[in-house]
């Protein structure tokens, strides 16, 4: 077994798993995300895998129109557990979607050769 | 960049290639060298004189090599940071660092892209990201988009305040006859234009064109004997925050802040001593993010700021006087055609679009998505 595995190796694992994971630096006593070799804040190499939760906040949120095809929600997501990334919110009007609207993570497996993503749906009654 | 000496460096020589869509089978190292010919013209200095070379395009992985090998020349300094669209400001504040070590005497800052001929896809390939390009954002738009919806809901910015930027920047574009846009445009007009990512309409994102260009920078002694007034380089400044839209810290508030920080402090110059601006108009919340980050209005205020023809012709500041890569050009990475405008309007050469009595101007660059930022601010003789 090689002595370093990718960041995203492992992500992608607990994704196919069904979990939304992520790193946390004891040395910067916060969340890192992306996935990564070292830690943005400190410089230390030390980082360890959480699961999170899967709650988290819209952050800022548009719809795309492709040239062909049905508009999609693209959104950034604040978890809670303090990283933001990309995803998009479903179940909802993609218009409909808002900025501080509280949202949950649900693993998706596309199938084939796409890997598993976290999407966001909205949380009944969260707001 | 605090260590470079206010007004040792000026730019002497300033033109575009051919823009808009050039001729079939032309290619971005063949406009660099075209912009490059034109702008030793408009100094006089010849090919021979030029050791100093600094380029940038999306087309070719090694341009340094490529624009040398092309001009015949094996300069003694070559630079070819790529930072996005901002990366000829960066070039103006290396070169000028350059220029006052003594590593070059005349440089040459280049740009070329046939996006418009090749299309957008040949011209500027996408990489993955395993973290963003499964949610398929339509980049840049998307990103730019994320962050106009964020400023919207912030401080209350409306599409129509968006809308007024690519207003204003169309009513400078009819005053360039360079400008590929040719017809008036209302707000209604962009209001209704096709939807791209919300809150973007196709008229709130720049045009897709060809082009190219190049300026040329010597020390201040040499640019004094040159054929035209030189532009003093008084003050140059940088910044990046991220490279991908989801690890941008705050939406509203770009890397334009601290990079304006820098520039204005080296100038010993402030918002209100600025004669023109030029600012990176990728999509229409730019004007209005580096209004704010660059002083010019409170944070928040940028949307009212530029509502009413504040930024057009005849208005109290003029923004964009070409047109902007709204209306006038947008090969890829448009921040070469900043520092061209903004020394044309130093020199008076502008005619119709003209600001009367400029001493000062800023020319702003903007890479990658909000990512990189760069101020450069320039002044006549008088300035200095």
């Amino acid at each position: 077994m090689p002595e370093t595995q990718s960041p995203l190796a492992i992500y992608q694992a607990h994704l196919d798993r069904g979990e939304l994971a992520y790193q946390w630096s004891p040395a910067a006593g916060r969340a890192v995300f992306y996935p990564r070799i070292l830690c943005p804040f400190t410089g230390s190499t030390v980082l360890e895998w959480r699961v999170a939760s899967g709650l988290g906040t819209v952050y800022a949120t548009t719809v795309t129109h492709p040239a062909q095809g049905e508009p999609y929600n693209v959104a950034l997501i604040d978890c809670d557990e303090g990283f933001r990334l990309m995803s998009r919110v479903e179940d909802i009007d993609p218009m409909a979607v808002r900025i501080g609207m509280r949202v949950r993570c649900r693993i998706l497996r596309p199938g084939g050769p796409e890997p598993s993503y976290p999407v966001f749906t909205p949380v009944e009654g969260g707001r | 960049m605090s260590g470079l000496v206010r007004g040792a460096a000026a730019i002497v020589g300033a033109a575009e290639s051919d823009l808009g869509h050039v001729a079939d089978g032309l290619n971005p190292i063949d406009l660099m060298a075209q912009g490059i010919a034109r702008a030793l013209a408009d100094c006089g200095l010849a090919l021979r004189d030029v050791d100093g070379l600094f380029c940038a395009t999306t087309q070719a992985r090694t341009s340094g090599l490529s624009l040398a090998e092309y001009l015949g020349i094996s300069p003694a300094y070559i630079d070819t940071t790529i930072l996005g669209g901002a990366s000829f400001e960066f070039h103006v504040a290396h070169a000028a660092a350059a220029l006052q070590q003594g590593l070059c005497t005349v440089a040459v800052v280049a740009y070329g892209s046939t996006q418009r001929s090749v299309g957008r896809r040949q011209a500027s390939v996408r990489e993955v990201n395993p973290y963003e390009t499964p949610f398929r954002p339509f980049l840049p738009s998307t990103a730019y988009a994320l962050a106009a919806a964020r400023h919207m809901h912030q401080f209350g910015t409306t599409r129509e305040q968006l809308a007024a930027v690519a207003v204003a920047a169309r009513q400078w574009a009819l005053l360039n006859p360079a400008a590929w846009e040719k017809q008036p445009l209302s707000v209604a007009d962009v209001l209704a234009a096709r939807m791209v990512s919300y809150p973007f309409t196709v008229r709130d994102i720049c045009l897709v064109t060809d082009g190219g260009g190049a300026i040329v920078m010597t020390l201040a002694d040499r640019a004094r004997n040159l054929k035209k007034p030189p532009v003093y380089v008084l003050g140059c400044g940088s910044a990046i925050t991220h490279a991908n839209i989801s690890s941008m810290p705050d939406l509203t508030v770009t890397g334009a802040l601290e990079a304006g920080r820098q520039a204005y402090a080296a100038a010993g110059l402030g918002p209100a001593e600025i004669d023109v601006l030029e600012l990176y108009d990728a999509f229409t919340i730019n004007t209005i993010l580096f209004l704010e980050d660059l002083g010019f209005c409170p944070k928040g205020e940028g949307g009212r700021f530029v509502a009413g023809g504040r930024i057009a012709p005849g208005g109290a500041l003029p923004v964009n006087t070409n047109g902007g890569g709204l209306s006038y050009c947008h090969p890829g990475m448009y921040g070469l055609f900043l520092l061209i405008e903004a020394v044309r309007q130093l020199r008076g050469e502008c005619g119709a679009r003209q600001v009367a009595n400029a001493a000062t101007a800023m020319a702003h660059g903007n890479g990658g998505v909000l990512s990189s930022q760069a101020t450069v601010i320039l002044g006549t003789a008088a300035t200095v």
